[in-house]
């Protein structure tokens, strides 16, 4: 493997376009769905399904390219320098749902039992945490015209406590961080057997916390705990669900870099890709914490 | 061959075009390494950041006539008081449709282009760090644009406002999803855009040129690249939770639920204010760009304003509820963001002083790109005062929602962030297309434009203190004169524009016949670099496909 002098500039880039018209498609399809057109799933389906085709064929041509050795370190940095702002985004994004959290529960909520607005407008509202609003909210009600505003049942809810799966899936993920990090020894130690079985378990540890969260859900809309129960579940829903889609993409990246290693990809110098999957690992990790902390032990 | 990296380079002479045919390269760099691609397909998948400046910058073209065209319903809407052209709905889908169009299809673009064509060139990079994400950011651009302009074709479209407050955004009828899905592809194309322009920037820099020796262009878009990877995905969170309140039953802004829909005020401005930095801290770097050259000196205060920039972008995370005094906050939140809010004017002096200093005793000449300059420090400026007015929370009780804010914030992205593109455009054209461009016409649409700019926003303050407010298709009678004058404003204002796009195409088309020298504006060399000679001014007019494959010498123009 030869590694190149210059900094790797490629050309005629097709993926970028396909996976942007399959997003587009996606993204115009789920709109029309949303508006109650027929045809929108249909879509929705077509450009996920060009979207992954884009994902493959970028990420192979990027592997097939690093094995050839076509990166020198610099373009390695660049992957680097570009994983780590793509994370910094990510945390952005959470950041909202935590800070909506922060807001409601210590803010707007107290202040909406408080005062001329408890007194003129919902008296016997009182402000405390865990609630679904002066109205009670429940299940979601769709409207028979999916451009009108829906309603909603009331109903009372038990909010989510912290010491059943929750907490077996804070030692699933913190275990599977601890994992992870063995696979990468093992990488740099050049030790192939030792990294594809850190590999797997941490890959398992993954997805059997994405089957916990499913069995959660499911014991929470049984019992009455749904999207539409007030802040509440809309902050748990929202928080645990953008994370569980994480853990799920995380878990997919994990897939792809145990395959490669399996293929016998990546050397103790060059192995970006598991770096970059293992960095994105952690956040997921480290959300689930803040998780943890904020949304079930609180 | 000596390669570009941090390892080894050698010193070579730059004045010679940097092709370089005898490069050994092999299999991995494709056939067309010396040139573009063939046929239209070269403008699809090309990865090259001249070609995709090249788009960005079309495209923002484009998008100004088009936003621009929206902004002429409207004033001609308003020009007498009564309905007389379009229908409230229709006129509030403009009003929307202007501000989302101009701030994401034709400010923000532009400045990615800018940042293409010019980041590589100015810090001696082969190109853009990551050149197919390159390629995907414009794409997704192109693709978000779409999805909002297809709004334009459902009911009544978008309608309230570029800000999309609830709970009248969620009455929005079949253009909302389009309308968010829209802002996510725009979110998404902006955070890969910055993303590689701070790996450019960070990590692709010619040996021998610190940070700290940076052109101050490049300074001022890293610490916007930083801006946008902050709070994108904040906006996409904002428009996200818009979307499950609606469609998924959630309730974060609905009262009823226990959520609040002044929570979307806040998360919105947390992302919105340090937005409108995004939009003028490129702006500053070309001001700090131009106006050394044509005043032959260095620029006054390098440090200063890097860190005046520093300053202005940390701030911008802790002032959004200025934009939300009249809503009902405690009065403790009101007065820090009221002092918070009047701390920014202190790095903004910092460098409006310094664009005065550098002009001081130099030897200035007054072709377009310093005459747009001149004129964006002075009418800057002015809106940075009427800033000032509104940080003042009492006193913005007055000013809120009137057109009191429409000229403030039209006078520091009109004369402001505009101007700066245009005058970055008259600047580095020559450059880019290797013709001098027409001067005398160029002059005359500073002139129409300066003079029309202000006919067109400046009576807009003594409507907004008179109490009119803003987004309204219909007023008082007692307004009429001034809304009368605004609008002629704006007819000569769009009218001018016509000039710069016949400009452009003329210079692009080699019009005036006049080639271009390498450096193009006497002093560019040596004062277009900041502290260090302008690299892109030592290429030739236009550049070759690939610049600096070997990494330049960096030279220090003024001794520290």
């Amino acid at each position: 493997m030869s590694t190149q002098d210059a900094y790797y500039v490629p050309h005629k880039a097709t993926w970028p376009v396909i996976g942007t018209a399959g997003l587009f498609c996606m993204l115009a399809g789920f709109a029309n769905f949303l508006n109650g057109s027929s045809t929108g799933v249909f879509w929705m389906f077509t450009g996920l399904l060009i979207f992954i085709i884009m994902l493959v064929g970028w990420f192979t041509l990027q592997s097939r390219e690093s094995e050839a050795g076509t990166f020198n370190g610099q373009v390695g940095t660049s992957y680097r320098i570009g994983m780590m702002w793509f994370i910094f985004s990510e945390i952005a994004f959470f950041c909202v749902f935590f800070g909506t959290l922060w807001y409601t529960r210590n803010l707007s909520v107290p202040w909406l039992g408080t005062g001329t607005t408890k007194e003129f407008l919902h008296p016997l509202f009182d402000g405390t945490w865990p609630t679904n609003g002066p109205e009670k909210w429940g299940q979601f009600v769709a409207p028979d015209d999916p451009t009108k505003l829906g309603t909603h049942t009331e109903a009372d809810f038990e909010p989510m406590g912290a010491w059943g799966l929750p907490f077996i899936n804070t030692l699933l993920l913190l275990s599977s961080g601890i994992t992870c990090t063995w696979a990468h020894h093992a990488l740099i130690k050049q030790n192939r057997e030792k990294l594809i079985q850190w590999l797997i378990a941490t890959v398992a540890l993954g997805f059997i916390f994405v089957l916990c969260q499913a069995v959660e859900y499911h014991e929470a809309y049984a019992e009455g705990l749904t999207l539409g129960t007030g802040i509440y579940g809309s902050t748990f829903f929202m928080l645990t669900g953008f994370h569980g889609f994480h853990v799920c993409v995380g878990a997919i990246i994990l897939s792809v870099v145990l395959f490669r290693s399996w293929k016998g990809h990546f050397t103790p110098d060059n192995h970006f890709a598991f770096e970059a999957a293992a960095w994105y690992w952690h956040f997921v990790d480290v959300v689930w914490l803040g998780l943890f902390i904020f949304v079930y032990l609180m | 061959m000596s390669a570009f990296s941090a390892k080894g380079y050698e010193v070579k002479d730059h004045n010679t075009p940097q092709h370089h045919h005898d490069d050994h390269h092999d299999d991995h760099h494709g056939d067309d390494h010396h040139g573009p691609a063939k046929g239209w397909l070269r403008w699809v998948v090309t990865t090259n950041h001249k070609d995709i400046g090249t788009l960005y910058l079309l495209f923002s073209l484009v998008m100004f006539f088009v936003g621009g065209a929206m902004a002429m319903i409207i004033r001609a809407e308003l020009f007498q008081p009564g309905l007389q052209l379009v229908q409230p709905a229709f006129f509030n889908n403009m009003t929307t449709m202007h501000a989302l169009v101009m701030i994401f299809g034709a400010v923000m673009p532009a400045f990615v282009g800018l940042a293409n064509w010019l980041i590589p060139m100015m810090i001696g990079a082969p190109d853009m760090a990551l050149p197919r994400m390159n390629n995907m950011s414009f794409w997704m651009l192109v693709a978000g644009i779409t999805l909002l302009f297809s709004t334009l074709f459902m009911g009544d479209g978008l309608g309230a406002g570029w800000t999309m407050y609830p709970p009248l955004v969620l009455q929005t009828k079949e253009a909302l999803p389009f309308g968010i899905f829209s802002v996510h592809l725009l979110g998404i194309s902006s955070i890969m855009g910055a993303i590689n322009i701070i790996a450019t920037i960070t990590n692709l820099r010619a040996p021998g040129m610190s940070l700290w020796q940076m052109p101050i262009f490049v300074w001022t878009w890293l610490i916007t690249a930083f801006l946008l990877i902050a709070v994108m995905p904040v906006f996409a969170g904002a428009v996200t939770m818009l979307l499950t309140d609606k469609f998924f039953g959630t309730s974060f802004f609905s009262a009823a639920g226990g959520g609040d829909p002044v929570l979307y005020q806040h998360i919105f401005w947390f992302f919105g204010h340090p937005e409108v930095y995004i939009l003028i801290l490129p702006t500053f770097g070309i001001a700090s760009t131009i106006i050394p050259v044509f005043s032959r000196k260095p620029l006054f205060g390098y440090l200063s304003m890097v860190g005046a920039t520093i300053m202005i972008a940390l701030l911008s995370f802790v002032v959004w509820a200025h934009h939300m005094f009249s809503v009902g906050m405690p009065i403790s939140g009101e007065l820090f963001f009221m002092w918070a809010t009047i701390a920014i004017a202190i790095p903004t002096a910092v460098k409006v002083f310094n664009w005065i200093a550098t002009m001081w005793e130099g030897a200035m000449t007054f072709e377009t790109p310093m005459l747009f300059s001149v004129g964006f420090v002075v009418l800057f400026t002015i809106g940075g005062f009427t800033g000032m007015m509104m940080a003042l929370a009492p006193l913005d009780f007055q000013y809120h929602d009137t057109y009191f804010i429409v000229a403030h914030f039209h006078y520091v992205l009109v004369p402001g962030s505009i101007f700066m593109i245009i005058a970055a455009t008259y600047f580095w054209l020559p450059k880019w297309t290797g013709f001098m461009y027409n001067e005398r016409i160029g002059k005359l649409h500073f002139w129409l434009s300066a003079i029309s700019v202000n006919v067109l926003f400046f009576p807009q303050h003594f409507l907004g203190l008179a109490g009119m407010p803003r987004r309204i298709p219909d007023y008082a009678i007692q307004f009429s004169d001034w809304n009368m004058i605004s609008s002629i404003g704006a007819f000569v204002f769009g009218v001018s524009q016509l000039l710069f796009l016949y400009v452009v195409i003329d210079c692009i088309r080699g019009g005036t016949g006049i080639k271009a020298t390498n450096e193009v504006w006497d002093g560019a060399r040596q004062y277009g670099g900041g502290i260090v000679e302008g690299l892109e001014w030592t290429l030739p007019s236009p550049p070759p496909y690939h610049t600096f494959t070997e990494a330049p010498e960096i030279k220090s123009t003024i001794p520290r």
